[in-house]
């Protein structure tokens, strides 16, 4: 029995062990579940320390090094020191008393995510929308357009009404983000069905490796 | 008269062998006029090159860190068809304008534009289009010298400057405001009313509470706005001393997750009932992250489940497993494809920004309070260009005006 044999083996054997939740908790899922986070958590591990340890912090440190020693000249690379410190006040937390150094790493990730962020957010959550929103409501001699081109100027106008924050949602405003909710939800319905048939694809994928890979009884 | 002739046959002989031999000679070295024919006649005009590329500019490309040039162009009049046809272009660069001109590049027929990333700043560069086909090829005129250099600014996105400008002003303004004025209006948001019931009701019925931070580290906003909900879930637990229990699945939403939670308990007034282990990591795994919940879920049959963050496709698994065990739950998320599933199986699901303003909704913090506030500025304004606009492009459609098209205003971005 080749390597590859006993892969299938063992992949459909977990795989029907994960499927056997859908008739309830058992020993079986208890012990697939168990596998699959152990080395999943393991793999993840593997692939942070070459992924990012060594590319980002060691390679990099390395052609300083090497800069400095061979030609005497420092290069732009020790930036990634600082990305080093900060990773070493977060294994601080290790040690009790000077444990809360690793908050100023935390502040910085959470700070810059916070700052790199805003401008990505404010152009493609709203500049965007806003740029593909204006539109003609009536286009001459083409009705398919006009009744597209309102529905996506009704749905955004409202959708955004819906949600502003410090505004009481009555009278008019409110009618205009209870039309905004009525856009959304027809949204979520389109996209509840779509989504569905994507999960589907990963059910199909999963049965053709049973029945195709494994018992051979599709071809 | 015989023998004369038989004299002078030699000397005949010998001058028509030389003339031969001089024609042949001829014929070889510079070619024989023949009669034209029509075959010969298009072979000849086939070698005639194509007309060169004209009108060749170079210049910094504008906005930009520097290290490029875009050269344009004016197409071969023979770029389109004829036996002549232009099959593509190549581009010669050179820092002098009369020699030392190399290929740096070619486009297919029918391209008027180049871009040349390999021109260090400052270095004057002239440039010469080469038309090629079949027949030959043709060279355009040099163009004027352009040269690279870097800029500062990317005026292109101005717009957005501005806005964050303006956005921002609106911001610290209503935070100033928030903080003298107590009373400063936030709209009911439902699902985080929900908060104090699921998490009393966690108490009432001795069971835990599960939060679920989603699947994203910290550098999605997502979560952060999960993490920040997190602390005042955790608030709650401790003021209430329900059993609260965090699965996270990337090593900085844990240890962030661990230091939220434990300053709730210490504003709480209980630090002693906060331990480690109450946030624990599970996997980075997405689906592997999905089975252990679900287990956990089956297991322990939490009373409330918190899905707060950024989530894909691990959501409708969680959702439906946690609803199977009757706890009730409060999702949140700003991922367009889970929502719907989220509104299908969660008792209350905050949408998209309900998400992101929850923190200030939660705390009243002036400051988290003024930010919405001001955020609520920013899109009053998103109305305003996206009505304006609306109206200039439908009265000109209608009335055939030239009124402005406000897209300008973001062209760029």
């Amino acid at each position: 029995m080749s390597g590859d044999i006993i892969g299938i083996w063992i992949g459909a054997i977990l795989t029907l062990g994960i499927f056997s939740f859908l008739y309830k908790d058992n020993p079986f899922y208890k012990f697939s579940e168990a596998l699959f986070v152990g080395i999943s958590a393991g793999y993840w591990f593997v692939v942070t320390f070459w992924q990012y340890f060594v590319p980002k912090f060691w390679d990099n440190l390395s052609l300083s090094f090497h800069e400095l020693v061979a030609n005497g000249r420092i290069d732009y690379h020790w930036i990634y020191l600082v990305g080093g410190f900060f990773g070493v006040l977060m294994l601080l937390r290790l040690v009790p008393k000077i444990g809360w150094l690793s908050r100023w790493s935390l502040a910085f990730i959470v700070g810059t995510t916070a700052g790199l962020q805003f401008t990505r957010y404010l152009e493609s959550n709203g500049i965007r929308q806003v740029v593909g929103t204006i539109k003609p409501l009536v286009v001459g001699g083409n009705l398919g357009t006009s009744i597209g081109n309102i529905i996506i100027v009704v749905g955004t106008f409202t959708g955004l009404i819906y949600f502003f924050f410090s505004k009481e949602h009555k009278g008019a405003f409110g009618g205009a983000a209870r039309v905004g909710v009525w856009f959304l939800m027809i949204n979520f319905g389109a996209m509840f069905g779509y989504t569905v048939m994507s999960r589907m694809s990963l059910l199909i994928g999963r049965m053709d490796y049973l029945f195709s890979d494994w018992l051979k009884l599709i071809k | 008269m015989l023998n004369r002739i038989d004299k002078s046959i030699p000397l005949y002989f010998s001058a028509a062998v030389s003339v031969l031999i001089f024609f042949i000679f001829v014929s070889l070295a510079v070619g024989v006029e023949k009669t034209p024919d029509p075959v010969n006649e298009s072979s000849a005009q086939i070698q005639i090159p194509p007309a060169p590329p004209t009108n060749v500019v170079a210049q910094d490309i504008p906005n930009d860190k520097g290290g490029a040039i875009t050269i344009s162009w004016d197409k071969s009049a023979d770029d389109g068809g004829g036996a002549k046809n232009v099959t593509k272009y190549e581009i010669l660069k050179s820092t002098q304008k009369d020699a030392g001109y190399k290929v740096i590049g070619n486009t297919t027929a029918g391209a008027t534009f180049f871009s040349d990333n390999t021109a260090p700043n400052g270095v004057p560069y002239f440039y010469k289009i080469r038309a090629l086909s079949p027949a030959g090829s043709s060279e355009s005129l040099p163009s004027a010298p352009a040269f690279a250099k870097r800029q500062w600014f990317d005026l292109s996105r101005l717009s957005l400057f501005i806005l964050s400008l303006i956005i921002g002003f609106a911001i610290f303004y209503f935070i100033e405001k928030a903080k003298s004025d107590k009373g400063l209006f936030i709209r009911k948001i439902a699902g985080l009313e929900a908060v104090d019931d699921a998490v009393g009701r966690a108490t009432e019925m001795g069971r835990k509470i599960i939060f679920v931070p989603g699947i994203m580290d910290m550098d999605s906003m997502q979560t952060i706005a999960g993490i920040t909900i997190l602390g005042r879930v955790a608030k709650l637990a401790a003021e209430y001393e329900a059993k609260l229990e965090v699965p996270v699945c990337t090593s900085l939403v844990m240890v962030t997750a661990r230091e939220v939670v434990k300053e709730a308990y210490l504003n709480a007034g209980r630090p002693d009932s906060y331990n480690d282990n109450m946030v624990y990591y599970v996997t980075n795994d997405q689906f592997a992250y999905a089975a252990a919940l679900d287990g956990l879920f089956l297991r322990e049959r939490p009373a409330a489940v918190f899905l707060q963050g950024q989530f894909y496709a691990e959501s409708l698994l969680l959702a439906e497993t946690a609803n199977s065990v009757g706890a009730i739950q409060i999702a949140g998320t700003a991922m367009p494809t889970q929502l719907p599933f989220f509104v299908a199986a969660c008792d209350y699901t905050l949408i998209g920004e309900e998400l992101f303003a929850a923190s200030a909704y939660l705390s009243k913090d002036p400051k988290l309070l003024g930010s919405l506030k001001g955020q609520d500025v920013g899109k009053f304004i998103f109305l305003l260009v996206i009505l304006i606009g609306v109206v200039l492009l439908t009265l000109n459609s209608v009335l055939g005006l030239n009124l402005p098209d406000l897209k300008v205003l973001f062209q760029g971005i």
